[in-house]
């Protein structure tokens, strides 16, 4: 057992239990992103920070890949750790302003405004679909590629995987997704088309930038032909199923 | 859907069923368009053989770690990473083609798309961006109507911009399949094309018949390597440092050229790719190629008098190039 300090409050955890975990046993809430019960912590979002140490040795850590340590003084919400989460939340505002997932994270937190420059990424690199994919479905069909600002979600080659088991377990863990299944406008865009299973996409035009990974959908059966006109190959009068097979 | 209906895109498939999937014709092929099924035996088959690819993956065993040196000799062979090479690679090592593909596209150096004959990279790093290495990477677009990152319609030049080669002290840098051409500006890129076109590795067919001895020094603080303290061959030997595995110490080298006399504080094993470091800026003494006989990195020193020297960085390996410039 390990005993370490959270928030004034001395308690007593099992070696190798995180932060995040302990401070959620205990009743300290603690925004989190990229965490999700059931897969690997992966420390891309950076929401849970939290202050460990204390004087100037005092630093900011994630709570949900940092283990606890004996004797550690952890605090959840001082001064700083709010005022980092809030520019985290505001630098996840800036890139994806159309998820649902981190408008209602702001609006919690009482973000009232943005300062950076906007941008609508259909992806913030959370990492949750990968490792759903490959510690829940096993699957690993889809990965990161390339590196720095053109790193990207996707399968090899861009192609229909293999492996896929098209269980839509990836969106379903997407906290950007709802984009994908929207409207033509992403400044318009919140439906969570793929949750109440009936997609708005289907009656508008359809969106190009709709990048999910199952061909074709298991909710609305859009097909890679008709989701990305310009490089479908479907022909006329082909059914969804052979559509699988079509590579894109 | 059988093959027919799949048409060519069956062709150009993951598995690299037959030959076609990997030969130069398979987009005009006629026999094959004829026929509408990827042949397995083909005299007029131009390409990379799934035999052949394989022999290269199990040469590098499976072991973690593996991939880049797999997917390294690939491309030193190749050129390129094909697509059916990484599925193949996948199938053969038993590891995910998502963490191959990851491998393949994190990495600058690998390229998915073939490359034209000549690789040609000019600097923009720091040091050669203030001797006007832009102005040379823009004659180079010029001259061969092409983009950076880009190959030429005739196949000849892939060019890429790069930034810092670890040659500063000779920049502005453009390299040409591992050959150095230093102090480039403008006027010159017309003769560094020319020159590329008829051949470079001629000037390596003079130099490599005598045996001289060669003053090395680091190509990034231009300090010398030559420790007169120590004799090889009758000469003073080219110090630096080398580190592999775990280990951390010196290690001398010949300066005859043509020798491959090798002391070391540790002994290494054969085909260990050693990384080198200058004793003096301790910075990595890198090249920017590999070796085209076994993919292992170069590693690029300047030569007194004026000059390139590359050698490869695997023991036992005697690939090594030298350029006059
Ligand atoms: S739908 Fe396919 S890509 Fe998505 S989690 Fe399932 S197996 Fe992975
Ligand atoms: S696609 Fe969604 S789940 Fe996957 S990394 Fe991007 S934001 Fe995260
Ligand atoms: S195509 Fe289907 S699963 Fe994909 S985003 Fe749209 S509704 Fe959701
Ligand atoms: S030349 Fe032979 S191997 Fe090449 S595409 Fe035609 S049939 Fe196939
Ligand atoms: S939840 Fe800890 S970094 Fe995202
Ligand atoms: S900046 Fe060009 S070689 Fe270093
Ligand atoms: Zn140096
Ligand atoms: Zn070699």
């Amino acid at each position: 057992m390990i005993t370490l300090n959270i928030n004034g409050l001395s308690v007593s955890v099992e070696k190798g239990t995180t932060l995040l975990e302990v401070s959620r046993f205990y009743g300290f809430p603690i925004p989190t992103l990229c965490h999700m019960e059931g897969l690997s912590p992966y420390g891309a979002c950076r929401l849970c920070v939290v202050e460990i140490g204390e004087g100037p040795r005092a630093k900011l850590v994630t709570s949900c890949t940092y283990p606890a340590e004996e004797g550690l003084k952890v605090r959840t919400s001082s001064a700083r750790v709010v005022r980092a989460r809030k520019v985290i939340l505001e630098l996840l505002l800036a890139s994806c302003p159309q998820s649902k997932v981190i408008q209602d994270l702001a609006s919690a937190h009482n973000i009232r405004r943005q300062r950076f420059r906007q941008e609508h990424e259909d992806c913030i690199m959370c990492g949750l679909c990968v490792r759903m994919c490959e510690e829940q479905m096993m699957a690993k069909a889809i990965g990161f590629r390339g590196r720095g600002e053109t790193r990207t979600i996707g399968t090899p080659f861009d192609i229909r995987s293999e492996v896929c088991r098209l269980c839509g377990g990836c969106i379903y863990v997407c906290p950007a997704c709802q984009l994908r299944c929207t409207y033509t406008d992403p400044d318009k865009a919140i439906c969570g088309g793929c949750a109440n299973l009936s997609p708005p996409c289907l009656e508008k035009e359809p969106f190009e930038d709709m990048m999910c990974y199952m061909e074709p959908c298991v909710a609305c059966e859009i097909t890679a032909a008709s989701k990305k006109p310009e490089t479908g190959r479907e022909k006329e009068g082909k059914g969804a199923g052979d559509a699988i097979e079509d590579i894109l | 859907m059988n093959r027919a209906e799949k048409g060519e895109e069956a062709l150009l498939s993951d598995k690299g069923e037959g030959l076609c999937a990997t030969c130069l014709h398979l987009e005009t092929c006629e026999y094959l368009r004829s026929f509408g099924s990827p042949r397995f035996e083909c005299d007029e088959f131009e390409g990379i053989r799934p035999s052949a690819l394989a022999g290269i993956i199990d040469k590098f065993g499976s072991a973690h770690g593996g991939i880049i040196s797999i997917l390294e000799a690939v491309q030193a062979k190749y050129g390129y990473l094909p697509r059916h090479a990484l599925n193949l690679t996948a199938e053969r090592t038993g590891r995910s083609l998502v963490d191959i593909y990851g491998v393949a596209t994190f990495y600058k150096s690998f390229s998915l798309k073939p490359r034209g004959k000549h690789l040609l990279s000019v600097c923009l790093g720091t040091a050669c961006h203030v001797r006007g290495a832009q102005a040379v990477a823009r004659e180079f677009e010029e001259r061969l109507d092409v983009k950076a990152g880009d190959t030429t319609a005739d196949k000849e030049f892939t060019l890429h911009t790069v930034n810092c080669l670890g040659a500063c002290a000779l920049g502005p840098v453009a390299v040409v399949d591992g050959h150095y051409f230093s102090k480039v500006n403008a006027s010159k890129v017309r003769s560094i094309i020319d020159k590329s076109k008829t051949g470079l590795d001629a000037v390596d067919a003079e130099t490599d018949i005598r045996v001289f001895p060669l003053e090395t020094s680091c190509p990034r603080c231009n300090h010398s390597f030559m420790d007169p303290e120590r004799l090889l061959d009758g000469h003073p030997s080219i110090r630096v440092t080398a580190a592999f595995a775990d280990k951390h110490g010196w290690l001398r080298l010949s300066s005859l050229y043509g020798s491959y006399s090798v002391e070391s504080e540790d002994p290494i094993p054969k085909d260990t790719i050693v990384n080198f470091f200058c004793p003096h800026c301790h910075a990595e003494i890198a090249g920017a190629t590999v070796c085209t006989d076994c993919g292992a990195p170069m590693v690029a020193m300047i030569v007194r008098g004026g000059g390139m020297l590359q050698i490869c960085s695997r023991r036992g390996c005697k690939n090594h190039m030298f350029d006059l410039v």
